[in-house]
């Protein structure tokens, strides 16, 4: 298993300035991790970071979007794998991080700990390109791969519950600053064309 | 209005509703198919290139992804029926309200009987809209009639150009 910073700073290494969308506990993380405008954090509701990304992907196809996720936010939206797969958008990489557990709400175990396979989920559903990781060497070596391959490419980290490095800031990814420097970033002259 | 008087009443044109989605620049529909908008809107929808249709699988995912949608500056709009809203009221409540994003909903009223207005239904998933839509904060339109359904796209364009949900309640089911 992984620490799940470690395996974002991989990430990090090789996506410096990629649209990112974060969800909760892998949010606090990332945001430490690599400060960015284009770090998506406002999902919002839990569970639609993938569906949040979706929307990215089809508005920026120029662009990659990745979706760092959490386990127990993909069981509430588990037919977001159905719905990517079927979109199919090629600039879209996702990530979930398995830990086993609700880590922003008390670190209750989620349903089907330890026997729910995801990427059997995401084989199922339709998506192209799977792989699950539990050790860093092989992650790490894997991800220029998985960041080159045309998506949606799906994978899974399995990582230890309970290393964190970001502090649980929810007014930041709840706020309207985090929303308007994403939008500033992105599309600098919108104000202007609108 | 009497059930008479309502069968000399032009129907509701499908084609008069993707006209005023054009013309307020949507290029994106997310729907899950909705029996009572299913003929007259979301198959002509499905078949019209100057939209893409992102068919999901249930209703809060395209909230989400509409938000997503907007933050490239993208339009979209997401065509439900009423039970759908009611099954996607968290996104609504955080994306549309709070973060105050505009998610624009075309809402196809199940069943509604055409001569009354949705509060009066006798179908309580019907009547139940309005109230919910007030306790929200989010601004409503009833579409009954072609000139309602020409001024979609006036009220598409304010929505977004104020950054703020509207819902657009279609209370007969639409024509091809």
């Amino acid at each position: 298993m992984m620490k799940r910073p470690d395996a974002l700073r991989a990430i990090a290494n090789l996506a410096p300035d990629e649209i990112v969308v974060a969800t909760y506990s892998s949010a606090f993380d990332w945001m430490v991790i690599r400060p960015h405008p284009l770090n998506y954090v406002h999902v919002g509701a839990m569970g639609l970071a993938s569906s949040h990304g979706l929307g990215l992907a089809l508005g920026r196809p120029d662009r990659k979007v990745i979706v760092l996720d959490g386990d127990g936010s993909l069981l509430m939206n588990l037919s977001t794998l159905v719905t990517i797969s079927n979109v199919a958008p090629e600039n879209l990489a996702y990530f979930v991080c398995e830990n086993g557990t609700y880590e922003a709400n008390g670190s209750h175990p989620i349903p089907g700990q330890g026997t729910t396979d995801f990427c059997t989920m995401a084989r199922g559903a339709g998506w192209p390109v799977v792989a699950q990781y539990d050790e860093l060497t092989g992650f790490t070596g894997a991800l220029p791969s998985i960041l080159a391959t045309r998506g949606p490419v799906f994978t899974s980290i399995k990582v230890e519950p309970g290393a964190t490095v970001g502090p649980a800031n929810y007014e930041h990814i709840h706020g309207a600053a985090a929303r308007a420097a994403f939008r500033e970033c992105l599309t600098p002259n919108r104000r202007r064309a609108e | 209005m009497s059930t008479n008087l309502l069968n000399d009443v032009e129907p509701l044109s499908g084609s008069r509703i993707t006209s005023s989605l054009k013309a307020a620049g949507i290029t994106h529909v997310l729907s899950v198919p909705d029996i009572s908008t299913s003929d007259g809107l979301l198959w002509p929808v499905s078949r019209d290139p100057a939209f893409k249709l992102i068919r999901v699988c249930k209703e809060d995912e395209a909230i989400g992804i509409a938000t997503g949608l907007w933050a490239t500056g993208t339009r979209s709009v997401v065509l439900i029926q009423n039970t759908g809203f009611f099954y996607a009221l968290n996104a609504i409540r955080v994306l549309a309200m709070e973060y105050e994003q505009p998610i624009c909903l075309l809402i196809g009223l199940l069943l509604k009987e055409p001569d009354k207005p949705p509060q009066n239904s006798a179908r309580y998933g019907v009547r139940l809209v309005p109230p919910v839509l007030d306790a929200l904060g989010l601004s409503y339109s009833t579409i009954d009639t072609n000139e309602q359904a020409d001024g979609i796209a006036a009220g598409l364009n304010s929505a977004y150009c104020h950054s703020r949900p509207h819902a657009f309640l279609l209370g007969r089911s639409p024509v091809a």
